[in-house]
């Protein structure tokens, strides 16, 4: 549609596919991969403290050459277990 | 002194590999260095029409490689220059004539007699490439500001990694200043910001170079020329020479916005 007719900036577009594309060149970690460790995780976790599942976040990160999981599981506060 | 061995390459091909061989060796050659430049493409030679040495060849690589001629039978002066000189690839045969031993002794014949021994390697992260980093003491990666390119880039810094070659330097190549400035190219700061290693050059986009291949003269030998400028300052800091980057940027100094990127002074 309006592809080229659009102030583009496509530089912009460039530069974040590159970095998704470039962080599953480095590291080899799909997007199934990812998704069933964060199953994994939700499992384990679970089985010692109560979290919400909806609100975990597990993401590859890039720090300069290198990659890092990080893994974001906001916990429940013990206040909101007992009003929730 | 014996010479260093700087092998070019890029993953991707087309991103100006040859190009940037040839310039170089001119530049360091006009700095008064003693270079002799070795084409890795075996079957695929094209350094020889690029510095305009084609019809000159009479051994090449994999001649000296099985015994067919010396070395110095191999090298042909560029007589343009005061001390530099060609070893072409072969055209007949293909990447499975050279092994990586082979690069490292006849690199190793070749140090005593020059400053430098630049590698032109093919594309790609095979064989050939194998061949072509085997004996480098260090290694230049020539990208384009495009997807692809930077990539494949990745890909090859990540090779050399592995392959414990150490941390590649970057020369982006055909950087259009009107695109960038219009945002609808990758700007150097974020390729380097994609690729994470040091930065050793910027060549802008320059149709002087396409004319200057045309008649088989290196644009270094055109000081003048924006590329030209551009490969004797890379040429410099492979001499271990502090050269500020050139702006090639209206807002602001360029040099100054990279050094806070990759946090050096």
């Amino acid at each position: 549609m309006g592809l080229f007719r659009r102030k583009s900036r496509s530089a912009n577009s460039a530069k974040e596919r590159l970095q998704l594309v470039l962080i599953h060149d480095r590291t080899d970690i799909t997007p199934a991969v990812l998704d069933a460790l964060k199953d994994d995780l939700i499992q384990a976790i679970s089985r010692h403290i109560d979290i919400d599942p909806s609100t975990i976040i597990i993401d590859v990160e890039r720090d300069g050459r290198s990659q890092r999981l990080i893994a974001d599981i906001p916990l429940r506060s013990i206040s909101r277990r007992r009003t929730g | 002194m014996p010479a260093q061995i700087v092998t070019i390459t890029s993953g991707k091909g087309g991103v100006g590999k040859t190009t940037t061989v040839a310039n170089l060796a001119v530049a360091l050659a006009d700095n008064g260095q003693k270079v002799a430049c070795i084409d890795g493409d075996i079957g695929l030679r094209n350094l020889d029409v690029v510095m305009g040495l084609e019809n000159r060849i009479v051994y090449d690589l994999v001649d000296v490689i099985e015994g067919r001629c010396r070395l110095r039978q191999a090298m042909i002066r560029d007589k343009r220059m005061p001390e530099l000189y060609l070893i072409p690839a072969a055209q007949t045969r293909d990447k499975s004539a050279v092994s990586p031993s082979d690069m490292i002794r006849l690199c190793d014949e070749l140090r005593s007699e020059v400053d430098w021994i630049l590698i032109d390697s093919p594309a790609g992260i095979e064989r050939g490439f194998k061949n072509a980093i085997a004996a480098a003491d260090r290694v230049l990666i020539v990208t384009n500001p495009e997807i692809s390119a930077v990539r494949d880039a990745d890909r090859v810094v990540g090779i050399l990694e592995a392959e414990e070659k150490g941390t590649p330097a970057l020369i982006i190549n055909r950087v259009n200043l009107a695109m960038v400035k219009r945002h609808d190219m990758l700007s150097a700061e974020d390729v380097l910001d994609l690729l994470s290693i040091d930065l050793i050059g910027i060549v802008p986009e320059d149709e002087d170079v396409v004319v200057a291949t045309n008649r088989g003269m290196p644009i270094a030998l055109e000081p003048k020329s924006l590329a030209g400028q551009a490969f004797h300052n890379i040429a410099r800091r492979m001499k271990g020479e502090q050269i500020p980057f050139m702006d090639l940027d209206s807002q602001g100094n360029l040099w100054n916005r990279i050094s806070r990127l990759t946090g050096r002074k």
